[in-house]
């Protein structure tokens, strides 16, 4: 399968600060891929890059196998809703719909009206006068009308309550499973994307952490507690992630390919959550180092 | 309802054009159509006023201001004709005047602050329509209409105002000429580029909307005071200074009154500017001093000795009017000998149209420059 999403050492700098930094990903086609991280770790950016309202300063990005936003062709294969789902609030419901299928060739107008008649919006109704959780859903109706291959979210439930979260990723999973969309999907909460995503990405500290498809990381990825050791003692093969300790006791996070069988430890699956604090843990630590170091040179 | 819409979809769809620029285009009237069909109604009305008012102008000026001249009145005439609907004139002329402000301010910088302020451009540049079609088509419909509107009022108001500017002639005067004619078209245009320009550079809408008024008038000052009088060559006229008093008001021969009138400069023999508009001295208020033995001297300039009979004493009113006349004469004589001369610095009223395509042309032509502007900065910039 090819990829929907290619970076090569992809950069972005906004003036002298470093949104992201030599970011080299692949994303293959037909995953729901989720893209974690803390708030500022440049997810937008990487977003906004793959479609094309930024330019990379460095490195390249190819989304479906061209320059993101190179024709209108490409525009139309990519669907994109932007974080806080930004709509025309003085625009209607139907006036958004017109808007798509003015703007898109390939518009599935019966199926945009269907979905607008399952969420019991009113067409009349003005799109600034709709709740967080409607507007999403109007976003995300206009962003799967469009009928693309590749949809992109940003943060699009990070607004939303539970039940309007719920909602929207159920909306969002009926979508890929009834068209066999690649979505790429941002958000800081990885409970949201526990449930829709099999493929990870974690971003943080503008670098790209770890990416893979949930259930091999998931599998490669143990919780190691014993007595207190130095983490370089470990074999070849097993990389420490995250290492924390208490006088005499550690607690190493470990990615291992091979099972880890060292009766020294108790070994422990490890669920997604703690494997995505980890590796933001670990990218943390890294940056604080760095900007100390940066600080003593200063 | 839905049905509606389900119906027009289906025809949209079914008559889709192979270019999107259509469908782009329908999308910017949609956004903008309120403001449009306002301005419209608004010119509705004014036109309706005017065309009501108008003839009336036209028949009041054929019965008193044309066959003034006959009955030897047209001070009164003219004076009583321009009275009429004053605050009509007034408010035309101003709202012209500001017209192309307001689009820039209001059609101008939302065009694209508003999307960025709102965040809307990310749905917008991430349809199927690349974010330079968008702004062409969004800068075609928008700007196209401003410059609609804008001309649409200018010919009103130029129409309306015809009687009176047949008796108020000074229309190449800064005061009125972008007031009348062509130029207000061109001003829209430039204050409509201007605020988009400001509305992608700065990405807020106030603040682009102040940007937009301030650089607006800034330019409209230039171009008034610095720029059009130097357009085309200016014309000069030199005569010898006509004063009695050397306090005179300025001359204005060979020029008529719709002429526009730069400057009036007086000069001594070595072409040395000595004063202005028919005064002598850096105000105009120095003129000269007259011995107790009769000589005359200009100050700064020089002296025509024992010229002036000094008045006699115990004279009588009539002999006072003759030494009077007889001290004009000789100032005059005394001007004429010291080559004092007016040189009156003008643009000819034939001129007016050549001014008006060229200010128009010219602001055009920087409209032009800032859409190149935002073109680049919306796919260079703003990434």
């Amino acid at each position: 399968m090819t990829a929907v999403l290619e970076a090569r050492g992809l950069g972005k700098k906004y003036g002298r600060r470093r949104a992201l930094s030599d970011c080299t990903l692949v994303i293959p086609a037909g995953h729901v891929a989720g893209l974690v991280g803390p708030n500022g770790a440049g997810k937008t950016t990487l977003l906004h890059l793959a479609v094309g309202l930024l330019q990379p300063t460095s490195g390249t990005i190819a989304v479906l196998g061209g320059r993101p936003a190179e024709s209108p062709a490409l525009l139309g294969r990519v669907g994109f809703v932007a974080q806080e789902t930004p709509v025309y609030a003085a625009l209607s419901v139907a006036d958004h719909l017109r808007l798509g299928a003015w703007l898109n060739p390939g518009w599935d107008n019966d199926g945009a009206e269907r979905r607008i008649e399952q969420l019991s919006l009113d067409p009349s109704q003005r799109a600034g006068k709709l709740s967080g959780g409607q507007r999403a859903q109007l976003a995300l109706t206009l962003a799967i009308a469009k009928r693309p291959e590749l949809l992109i979210l940003d943060e699009p439930v990070a607004s939303l309550d539970p039940l309007a979260r719920r909602e929207f990723l159920q909306h969002l999973m009926e979508a890929v499973a009834e068209h066999g969309l690649s979505v790429v999907l941002s958000s800081h909460l990885v409970a949201d994307l526990e449930r829709v995503c099999d493929y990870l990405i974690v971003l943080a500290a503008s670098r790209v952490q770890v990416t893979g498809e949930v259930e091999e990381l998931l599998a490669t990825h143990y919780r190691l507690t014993g007595a207190r050791r130095d983490p370089a003692s470990l074999p070849a093969g097993q990389q420490v992630v995250q290492a924390s300790h208490t006088d005499r006791q550690g607690t190493l996070i470990v990615r291992s390919e091979g099972p880890i069988h060292d009766p020294a430890w108790t070994v422990e699956q490890i669920s997604l959550e703690d494997l995505v604090l980890a590796y933001m843990s670990q990218a943390g630590e890294a940056d604080r180092v760095r900007r100390s170091g940066l600080g003593v040179v200063r | 309802m839905l049905q509606q819409m389900s119906r027009a979809g289906a025809a949209w769809r079914s008559r889709r054009p192979a270019s999107a620029a259509v469908w782009m285009v329908r999308l910017s009237w949609r956004q903008f159509r309120t403001q449009a069909l306002v301005a419209y109604a608004a010119l509705a009305v004014i036109a309706v006023i005017l065309a009501i008012t108008g003839p009336h102008l036209v028949h009041l000026y054929d019965a008193t201001v044309a066959p003034c001249k006959t009955y030897g009145d047209c001070g009164i005439a003219t004076t009583q004709f321009l009275a009429n609907d004053h605050l009509l004139q007034a408010g035309l002329n101003s709202a012209l005047l500001v017209l192309p402000a307001l689009v820039g301010i209001f059609w101008g910088a939302p065009l694209v602050a508003r999307e960025l302020e709102a965040g809307t451009f990310r749905l917008a540049w991430t349809q199927s329509v690349t974010r330079t079609r968008w702004l062409a088509v969004k800068l075609g419909v928008v700007g196209l209409s401003g410059m609609v509107v804008t001309g649409l009022f200018s010919l009103m108001v130029t129409w309306w105002s015809s009687p009176f500017d047949r008796v108020n002639v000074a229309r190449l005067s800064p005061a009125m000429f972008g007031e009348r004619g062509l130029a207000p078209v061109g001003y829209a245009a430039f204050a409509f580029a201007l605020g988009v320009i400001a509305g992608v550079v700065i990405r807020r809408t106030l603040p682009a909307m102040a940007a937009t008024l301030a650089a607006f008038l800034g330019a409209r000052l230039v171009m008034t005071y610095w720029v059009r009088p130097n357009l085309l060559t200016p014309l000069h006229i030199t005569s010898a200074l006509q004063t009695a008093t050397g306090n005179a008001p300025p001359s204005l021969a060979g020029t008529n009154p719709a002429d526009w009138v730069l400057s009036s400069q007086t000069i001594n023999a070595a072409g040395q500017v000595i004063g202005q508009n028919g005064g002598i001295g850096p105000n105009g208020d120095v003129g000269f001093n007259v011995a107790s033995n009769g000589t005359l001297t200009f100050l700064g300039v020089g002296r025509c000795p024992n010229r002036v009979q000094t008045a006699q004493t115990g004279a009588g009113a009539g002999s006072r009017v003759r030494g009077q006349h007889a001290a004009q004469a000789a100032t005059q004589e005394c001007i004429e000998k010291l080559h004092i001369r007016d040189v009156l610095t003008y643009q000819p009223a034939s001129r007016y149209w050549a001014f008006q395509w060229y200010e128009t042309a010219i602001f055009l032509g920087l409209a032009l420059l800032l859409a190149g502007l935002c073109f680049w900065w919306i796919r260079r910039r703003l990434t």
